[in-house]
């Protein structure tokens, strides 16, 4: 067998993974990756502007497609700026492989010139990560990385290459499969427990069946419909988890948690049955521990053991995909022979209920034709793109609050947000790594004028790549979302969360090349909107909105989920 | 509760740095720990001690098998398990402090394995409870140094066919 340096069998183990794009920045550690890159011509390269971008772009492209993104990077400074990018992807469990280049061997520990243990920095924020010392180990790990990155709970992983092993030489063999003897996640879940949960089922008189972004990950919204729509649960769906369920469905409730729906925290507190999958009991849905859902029972399914019994006490806990278990429970219910009309019938009461909440207290905002209100702003957006097949990616703050209540997402894959770490910055360069996927579906991020501040360098690579990515910036002029907490909890005081200087948002997209819009009355905002989506390149829509407008409703923190705050 | 968790975990480089890791950042405590090969070499033996309620437990172990390295995760302290710890003591043991020492040593069935005109260093093996109850019986004569294990266990046969 002929022998290959590392940085070829890097690339062609790149291949056999089917990676078509890489997101990068180079550097001196990886000069020679990135030569036999260049030379071999077969994988599309996106150059970033900072390598947080480059790791968001692989995320956006991963959640957007399931496949797993993939970064390249430098030693030292390189390999930092990829943490928090590393970190969003490890919280919100996405799938990437992130190669840094690290100085030889030899010099490792010596405090080299761009020299960083990135292994070290990583290894709480990646799902695995690895030290390749030796050209022999590359291919296999390699394969393991891309093995365990996209297996049971997907998440990232990291390999560090010292840049003698790129040029070493070794026997390239890819092995096709590969087997762990440490590692074996749980996907088949256990009948009995199935039975367990179908009876809890039968015996529940308020049933809600609660969901996160396992139920995406895991491509089982099909089944969650099939089970939903059979016993006539009504759904409620965590940040990560809209789009699972179709949020114009009759039977959904929208999201629950601090910035939920009223209907749905009424839902939580007042159901004798949560039915759980692929969600895990975050702090921002329960609210105060021990006053939340007091009367349920749970069931739990999740591929992560880990997730179970960990914030609240599971009666029926199902470890295993959430797919292959939903497809069980779903023959379970169906083989049952209590019938669909049994189903509606039984939770008429519950539903009467429910509606009463939903009707109480819908999303709703004070309208206003004196000032663009920015829900109105999503509400406009959706109407006029609901029909395209979008995805739609969020930064931080009230921007991503108001799409999760405004904007309905009725399938899996159309929303991309960075739930678990809340990481500013995440929409732009996401948005750019899903429309790489997609070239040819509309691709919005909606943005704060704070957020969009923290990325913004990365209009350059969407103009370098013609990526007709748009933007929404709705700008109040604040950090809105921590204005509103000091609205709300202290006194008003504004500390750091008023922008004295905000840029000519306008100004900045032409100075890229790409075009830029802005409406400050409400009568511009629809043919704002227009020509923007209409617009086939990097396109910056301003919105100057009700600058102190808050989200509502709002469970404050450590408060129970019922004492929710309403407009 | 205490609990004494055995671990298999491959011997790789920052297998050890992955398991201390997690303790650290998710706010849970190692009493004691010990590393040391096994038949195997390519796994590495890895004794825990730590503390917590049912719950904080059942999390400890479900995380430690969620590490990509680790094998094998056993709660020993579930059932019947023999735990041991080792002590090497060097006490003063002058004139006539140098024949109580060696008594000491005697009750306890402790090995005298280094003497110096000055000191004995005295090695003492078994559970906690013992090493504890030399160290304090010995303390009056003047420790002058101690060097000790962390706890190794291991779970009981069944007495029974
Ligand atoms: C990197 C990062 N830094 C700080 C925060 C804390 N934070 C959460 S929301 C928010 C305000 C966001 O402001 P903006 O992007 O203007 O959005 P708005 O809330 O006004 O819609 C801040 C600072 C964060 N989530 N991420």
């Amino acid at each position: 067998m002929a022998k290959l340096p590392g940085k070829k069998i890097i690339v062609e183990a790149l291949k056999r993974e089917g990676v078509d794009v890489i997101f990068g920045f180079p550097g001196g550690a990886v000069i020679d990756i990135y030569d036999t890159l260049e030379q071999d011509g077969s994988i599309k390269h996106v150059l970033v502007r900072h390598e947080q971008g480059a790791t968001h772009a692989a995320d956006g492209y991963a959640r957007a497609t399931g496949k797993v993104g993939v970064c390249l990077v430098t030693s030292g400074p390189g390999a930092t700026n990829t943490v928090t990018g590393i970190a969003t992807a490890y919280m919100d469990s996405v799938p990437m492989v992130v190669f840094t280049g690290q100085v030889p061997t030899a010099l490792i520990g010596n405090d080299a010139f761009q020299e960083v243990d990135i292994v070290g920095i990583t290894r709480p924020c990646t799902k695995h990560n690895y030290l390749v010392k030796d050209v022999k180990d590359l291919a296999r790990v390699i394969k393991e990385a891309f093995y365990i990155a996209k297996s049971g709970r997907p998440g990232p992983v990291l390999i560090d290459i010292p840049k003698d092993v790129q040029n070493a030489k070794a026997e390239f063999d890819y092995p096709d499969t590969i087997k762990l003897r440490s590692y074996n996640p749980v996907v088949a879940p256990h009948n009995k427990q199935i039975e367990r949960a179908y009876r809890l089922i039968e015996k529940s008189r308020r049933p809600v069946i609660y969901t996160g972004g396992g139920v995406v990950i895991s491509d089982a919204h099909n089944e969650l419909r099939a089970l939903a729509e059979y016993i006539n649960a009504p759904v409620t769906m965590t940040l990560m988890g809209l789009g699972a369920f179709p949020g114009t469905h009759e039977q959904s409730l929208g999201m629950l948690g601090m910035h939920g729906s009223y209907c749905s925290n009424m839902a939580m507190a007042n159901t004798d049955l949560i039915i759980a999958i692929g969600a895990r009991f975050d702090d921002r849905v329960t609210g105060k521990i021990e006053a939340f859902a007091p009367m349920a029972k749970i069931i739990h399914i999740d591929v992560d053991p880990t997730s179970i019994q960990k914030n609240v006490r599971v009666d029926v806990p199902i470890v295993g995909d959430c797919r292959e278990a939903l497809k069980k429970l779903v023959k379970v219910v169906k083989g049952s022979g209590l019938s669909p009309e049994f189903w509606q019938e039984k939770y008429a009461l519950w539903w009467e209920q429910i509606h009463a909440w939903e009707k109480r207290h819908p999303f709703a905002y004070k309208k206003d034709n004196s000032v663009i209100k920015p829900q109105y702003v999503i509400e406009k957006l959706y109407e006029m793109t609901r029909d395209k097949n979008p995805v739609i990616t969020t930064e931080v703050g009230q921007n991503q609050m108001w799409t999760a209540q405004f904007y309905k997402f009725d399938t899996p894959r159309t929303l991309i947000t960075s739930g678990g770490l809340g990481t500013m910055g995440y929409g732009f360069p996401a948005a750019i790594g899903v429309q790489m996927a997609f070239p040819d579906r509309l691709v919005v991020d909606v943005a704060g004028d704070g957020s969009i501040q923290m990325n913004i360098q990365e209009m350059a690579t969407a103009m370098e790549q013609r990526l007709p990515v748009k933007i929404v910036i709705l700008n109040n002029q604040f950090l809105g979302m921590v204005r509103q907490w000091q609205e709300l909890f202290y006194d008003r005081r504004y500390a750091a969360t008023s922008f004295q200087l905000t840029p000519d948002f306008v100004k900045i997209a032409e100075a890229y090349g790409a075009k830029g819009l802005r409406a400050t009355k409400v009568e511009e905002v629809e043919s704002v909107l227009k020509e923007g989506l209409e617009s086939d390149v990097l396109t910056v829509m301003e919105f100057a909105i009700a600058k102190e407008e808050g989200v509502f409703p709002m469970v404050p923190a450590g408060k129970a989920t019922t004492e929710m705050l309403l407009v | 509760m205490k609990h004494t968790l055995s671990v298999l975990v491959e011997n790789c480089p920052g297998a050890l740095s992955r398991i201390t890791g997690l303790f650290s950042g998710r706010g849970f405590n190692i009493e004691s720990l010990c590393v040391a090969p096994t038949l195997d070499p390519t796994l590495s033996h890895l004794t825990l001690v730590t503390r917590g309620d049912e719950f904080i437990i059942e999390q400890i172990i479900k995380q430690l098998n969620r590490l990509v390295d680790v094998y094998k995760v056993i709660d020993v302290s579930e059932g019947e398990f023999v735990e041991r710890e080792m002590a090497l003591i060097k006490v003063r043991a002058e004139d006539e402090t140098r024949a109580e020492v060696l008594r000491m040593c005697d009750i306890f069935r402790c090995k005298v394995v280094d003497v110096s005109p000055k000191t004995y260093t005295v090695e003492v093996t078994g559970p906690e409870s013992k090493l504890k109850a030399v160290i304090e019986l010995l303390k009056p004569l003047g420790i002058k140094e101690i060097s000790r294990t962390g706890t190794i266990a291991i779970v009981r046969e069944k007495k029974t066919i």
